[in-house]
């Protein structure tokens, strides 16, 4: 009760001794003042032996540990692809995609990694003032250049997410071919967003969607969880759906593995055709013969030609023209344009001239962006000059961002259109994750 | 035919390996006339302000996240936005710029008329900061990390009432170094960047005075 009554009602009316005088001085300077560092009270000088402490500051993960981090990618994209092209040896593969996922994810909780990469070098790509480090882009290149001679053997186990969600694939069903190529245009989608994103320097959003970092540090938000849960378990059906209908480094290891020079086999041999392979892929990537239907004579192969190159840079161009016509979407997300949105708004004007209109903005009057504005000193024109700078990014980005998934979907179409012709079994390079199931499958052995 | 189709699979595999050695020679190159020093901090490995040695501009690209304390408004949303719960942000004291009050702005409610430890006039949310009585008039506050989520209360207070010696600081034996920080983000004064991970501080001080000393001296401790 005592102690109750002796909070004051209201404010700093009742100071207390010579320090409290001080202190309601001080509490006017403030008001007129912003500058921080200032010592409005003297250093002490102690009577008693007091010994100051010093300040602590806790040093951050040792520089030479990132190179370590590479080492180990290194070493065990070099031994899984050994297991893969050598010793084919399922259990092998299996072993090492625990200890990458001990490794990369628990260990080292999901970051530094290759998906993530893809950001870091698009930034430092278009921004100069963006430092790289070296280990994040040879965490980058490697898997890629390991990809273009081997095929995609850092999926298979070395990628923890890869790793994590190829331990759920207990009952895997077969997707129509189909399905896969409609939600196979998914990753492009992503990668562009990413890409786009990374580059204007608004956003990282495969770091921030990250469904698996949650998991690895054991500690993320509800929704996030829910979404990481949702992905494992419906991978339980669905075998590794983030690798095949999210990754965005997926896309480019799957163009990458096309050319690849050497591949996983399905049979060290020849293929005898016994057919027990055809439904061991948990990923649909077992391409079956196609011998039914004869090749098409050259005339119709060339028409198909014809109109495919006259199809693909229009549909590339009415894509990239949509693409572009999303400026105002797509620039709204980020934090310059809706800080010069919301300044706009306090002010009062229509058109600010930034290249966005948006009178009917919804204006938080004492939100922190706009406090935060008016402590640093920036003019309203300097706001809105580096929102336009944002836009006109945007603008080219909207371009190359619809044009790249217009070229994606022109190709996939194509893929579709252009005839087959295989008569064995076969993996499909670009989609193969080298997880060694259907080798275990195949009655020929070396 | 198979001869034509391994061809232009060798033709585009030599194209995509020559993008990717394209790629990271200009990263690099890029790097060592630029970024490493004269763009956002100085390349602390050589001291020069610029062209230093290629194996020095790889050394000092090594970057942890940092909060600028002279930006910060204490909105509050380090203690929020962090992905690690608490957040990785906590309130540092740099003591050296302590004025060691009895009416510490920090510490207790603005109108607080007794100054004690009582819970209801503390400004900290979870007892994080203690005080401890050292001689008339000087009492020491120190940040309990376990206890402290970053809510830069105690900051606002004592950078608007005091010598502004506790500062919010992001604690790199907590931070996860995310690619893209998520406190970053939804920072209202754009207080966070990214700095050489061998001077992982931006504790800010009265000019020259003692606090690199405390600085230094705490990098010796940690």
């Amino acid at each position: 009760m005592r102690r109750i009554k002796s909070i004051p009602a209201k404010g700093l009316k009742t100071p207390a001794g010579t320090t409290a005088r001080t202190f309601i001085l001080t509490f006017f300077s403030v008001l007129f003042s912003t500058a921080m560092a200032v010592r409005r009270f003297p250093k002490p000088e102690f009577e008693t032996n007091y010994i100051q402490p010093s300040t602590q500051i806790p040093v951050p993960r040792a520089e030479l540990l990132a190179y370590l981090d590479v080492f180990v990618l290194l070493v065990s994209l070099s031994i899984v692809t050994w297991l893969i092209l050598k010793k084919r040896s399922r259990l092998w593969v299996f072993a090492m995609s625990v200890f990458s996922l001990a490794y990369f994810g628990f260990y080292r909780e999901g970051c530094v990694c290759s998906i993530g990469a893809i950001q870091n070098v698009s930034l430092a790509l278009f921004d100069n003032t963006f430092v790289l480090p070296l280990s994040v882009l040879l965490f980058f290149i490697l898997p890629l250049v390991f990809t273009a001679f081997f095929g995609r053997t850092f999926c298979a186990a070395v990628c923890p997410f890869g790793a994590m969600q190829d331990f759920f694939a207990f009952k895997p069903q077969a997707l129509s071919s189909r399905l896969n190529t409609v939600l196979g245009i998914l990753p492009y989608l992503y990668l562009g967003l990413a890409v786009l994103f990374a580059a204007t320097g608004t956003d990282f959003i495969i770091c921030r969607y990250d469904p698996f970092v949650g998991i690895f540090r054991f500690n993320a938000s509800f929704g996030m969880f829910l979404f990481s849960g949702i992905l494992l378990l419906s991978g339980v059906f669905i075998a590794r759906p983030y690798c095949r209908f999210l990754c965005p480094y997926g896309v480019l290891l799957n163009w990458t593995s096309r050319f690849s020079r050497r591949h996983l086999t399905i049979t060290p041999k020849e293929c005898i055709q016994c057919r027990l392979c055809e439904h061991s892929c948990p990923y649909d990537a077992i391409e079956v013969p196609v011998t039914s239907k004869s090749p098409e004579s050259r005339p119709v192969r060339v028409r198909k030609m014809m109109i495919l190159t006259v199809f693909v840079p229009f549909i590339v161009l009415v894509f990239g023209y949509a693409g572009s016509r999303m400026q105002d979407t797509l620039a709204g997300v980020d934090s310059r344009v809706k800080l010069a949105k919301e300044v706009m708004a306090l002010s009062g004007k229509q058109d600010a001239g930034y290249g966005m209109q948006d009178a009917g903005y919804k204006m938080q009057d004492d939100s922190y962006e706009i406090k935060a504005y008016k402590a640093s000193g920036k003019t309203e024109s300097q706001v809105y000059s580096e929102a336009s700078a944002v836009v006109k990014k945007f603008y080219i980005g909207g371009w190359l961002f619809g044009g790249f998934i217009g070229l994606a979907i022109a190709l996939m179409i194509g893929g579709r259109i252009m005839p087959v012709y295989r008569t064995d079994y076969v993996t499909s390079k670009g989609r193969c994750f080298s997880c060694l199931r259907c080798v275990d499958y195949c009655p020929v052995k070396s | 035919m198979p001869n034509r189709r391994e061809f232009l699979n060798t033709l585009m595999r030599g194209g995509i390996l020559a993008a990717l050695g394209l790629l990271s020679v200009s990263l690099v190159l890029r790097s060592r006339d630029k970024n490493s020093c004269s763009n956002g901090f100085a390349c602390s490995s050589c001291g020069k302000s610029q062209g230093c040695s290629l194996p020095a501009a790889l050394e000092a690209r090594q970057t942890v996240w940092q909060l600028d304390p002279s930006k910060c408004i204490q909105c509050g949303r380090c203690a929020t936005n962090c992905v690690m719960t608490p957040s990785a942000v906590k309130c540092t004291h740099a003591y050296a710029m302590c004025g060691y009050c009895d009416l510490c702005g920090g510490y207790l409610k603005p109108g607080t008329k007794t100054l004690d430890t009582a819970a209801e006039h503390q400004l900290c949310p979870t007892n994080a900061l203690k005080r401890k009585f050292i001689e008339d008039p000087f009492f020491e506050y120190t940040v309990d990390e376990q206890l402290c989520i970053g809510c830069g209360k105690c900051v606002k207070g004592c950078s608007a009432f005091g010598n502004g010696s506790l500062q919010l600081q992001v604690r790199h034996d907590r931070c996860k170094n995310c690619n893209e920080c998520s406190i970053a983000r939804s920072c209202p004064s754009q207080a966070f960047s990214r700095v050489p991970a061998n001077k992982p501080s931006l504790l800010k001080s009265f000019g020259k005075e003692s606090l690199e000393e405390a600085g230094r001296k705490g990098e010796l401790n940690a």
